[in-house]
């Protein structure tokens, strides 16, 4: 695969495939917090010991070709990639802001063939695992990455204490590693205002939720990423069986709430549905907030029956296309904001205007 | 349902707060629900938001019961990695694995707030974990057996048993091995 793809392409597994209950559930992520025994963390490690430890962590390559989990891995140092490019790996997901951030000199990214599997090297911990995959599907994004630590563990020795579990710079993080997410489209209960109460309820269970892209930014697109507040005490297991049960839950309100708007209001939806499927396939200008927005009524539209034209695919390309960073990545040049909002409009129309077997 | 505190609009809000083992149900209103401050309804996605700046406020807090000299009794830097106490309540974040030992009797309240407990019971690397594995596995059977005892479920306690059985050998054959070795 050319090394450049991951910056170009939309290859993704949660973009192009489809997983469980893809109605509401966009894509489900583990991640593990490991640290490497002997070497302290990220944040205290000077730039001799990163060589030794990127060293080490490069051996991890040689895993990738033999084994199915890990698939082929791309090693990329994180000085390698430039700003732009940093921005379009936070938009698929694959990187988190701070991690974008960072000028660690120890500081790399592997990431598998399907993009399913990123390893951050030298975030806060020295490795953060990820396994992102599309639809409602926790238990299989756990089984892959526990897979894929052992495989890491073959090569590596893992700073851990039977009392504590898995040692991480920040104890927020201690003990199993693992925060899980889900992310949620959620306009029906946003559109019939009881949002409030199920976020409230469940911040009560110990879950966390989120705007789209993970820590410090905000809610746009009626998308919220839930996840587990605890990482001590309880087991990967009951980590994520505690937080499936809650989403299955959201899910089934999530569907009851869009059908009372159908049964109560059918005219105003199909309007506002209608209103912005013509918007996005003929506005001139259009922000990415904009679109996202627009881009919600779509998909409440398909899952309503409204409107049938659009498939998951596109709307989860769409999705990352219209990202600032993306956009400009796949237009292949620096854009002012304005030139930027016309390409981008005209970008939209053109996908949702070809036909899907075209493309 | 009347709101239980104004009495004045409907009651829309109704959990249950555990203190310290004691059971309190509420049933208020949106209103006076948001008003009390136990229940977060803004959900803001501030920006400039950080959970470093949350562990530091909490650090900053210590532990209540403790007067000020105790707080500060212990180590005040890791041997290992040069960390000291004061730097972590600075960041929230530890220098090294090592600082977890250094800091422990610090760490244990704060763990206990954030987390809850401070015990792990999930997954163990498989180069370190062998015998722990067991005791780990051997916990979880013994739990279960008592349940099937419980709810008289004969058969299925007698395969317990035997599992039990057969991995508390492991465990001592694993032991006495290294012993007679």
């Amino acid at each position: 695969m050319a090394k450049d793809s991951v910056f170009r392409a939309l290859n993704s597994k949660w973009i192009t495939e489809t997983g469980p209950e893809p109605d509401v559930v966009l894509t489900s992520r583990v991640r593990l917090a490991r640290n490497l025994r002997g070497y302290p963390f990220p944040h205290m490690l000077d730039a001799d010991g990163a060589k030794k430890m990127l060293r080490q962590v490069h051996s991890l390559l040689t895993l990738g070709t033999s084994r199915g989990d890990l698939g082929n891995l791309q090693f990329l140092p994180l000085s390698e990639i430039d700003r732009l490019d940093r921005q379009v790996l936070i938009e698929k997901h694959l990187i988190s802001p701070d991690f974008a951030r960072s000028d660690h000199p120890g500081a790399a990214l592997l990431v598998s063939d399907d993009e399913a599997i990123s390893i951050m090297v030298n975030e806060e911990d020295h490795l953060r695992i990820q396994c992102l995959f599309p639809g409602f599907q926790l238990e299989e994004c756990w089984r892959r990455t526990s897979r894929v630590d052992d495989l890491l563990e073959s090569k590596l020795e893992y700073a851990f204490d039977s009392t504590r579990g898995y040692l991480t710079a920040c104890p927020t993080n201690l003990g199993t590693g693992l925060r899980a997410s889900v992310m949620v489209h959620l306009p029906g209960l946003v559109m019939t205002q009881q949002i409030g109460k199920v976020l409230a309820a469940i911040a009560q269970v110990g879950l966390v939720v989120r705007g789209l892209y993970g820590e410090g930014t905000e809610a746009v697109g009626n998308l919220f990423q839930i996840s587990n507040q605890i990482t001590l005490g309880p087991s990967e297991e009951e980590i994520l069986h505690n937080l499936g049960a809650v989403i299955r839950q959201i899910v089934e309100q999530e569907r009851a709430a869009q059908q009372s708007l159908l049964k109560t209001n059918r005219w105003a939806v199909e309007d506002r549905v209608c209103r912005a499927y013509g918007t996005l396939t003929n506005a001139r200008l259009l922000t990415s907030q904009e679109a996202m927005r627009l881009l919600s009524d779509v998909r409440l539209g398909h899952e309503l029956g409204i409107l049938n034209e659009v498939s998951y695919r596109t709307q989860n390309e769409l999705l990352v296309l219209i990202q600032p960073a993306m956009m400009q990545r796949f237009a292949d040049e620096r854009m002012q904001e304005e030139v930027r909002d016309y390409r981008r409009a005209a970008l939209v129309r053109q996908r949702l205007t070809i036909k899907e077997g075209e493309k | 349902m009347l709101c239980e505190q104004c009495q004045k609009r409907e009651a829309t809000v109704h959990y249950t707060k555990v203190v310290n083992d004691q059971k309190t149900e509420y049933h208020l209103c949106e209103y006076c629900a948001r008003e009390r401050g136990d229940l977060d309804f803004t959900f803001g996605f501030e920006p400039g938001f950080s959970i470093h700046n949350l562990l530091a406020g909490l650090l900053d807090m210590g532990s209540p019961g403790l007067p000020l000299e105790k707080k500060s009794a212990g180590v005040s830097q890791c041997p290992k990695c040069g960390l000291n106490y004061t730097q972590f309540s600075q960041t929230g974040r530890l220098g090294c694995g090592e600082c977890y030992t250094a800091f422990e009797r610090q760490l244990e309240p704060l763990l206990r707030r954030i987390q809850g407990t401070s015990t792990h019971t999930g997954k163990v690397p498989g180069r370190q974990g062998g015998t722990l594995k067991l005791e780990r596995e051997i916990g979880r059977l013994a739990r279960e057996l008592e349940i099937a005892v419980e709810r008289e479920e004969f058969e299925k306690a007698a395969e317990l048993r035997d599992k039990l059985k057969e991995l508390r050998r492991q465990l001592a054959d694993g032991q006495g091995g290294r012993a007679d070795g």
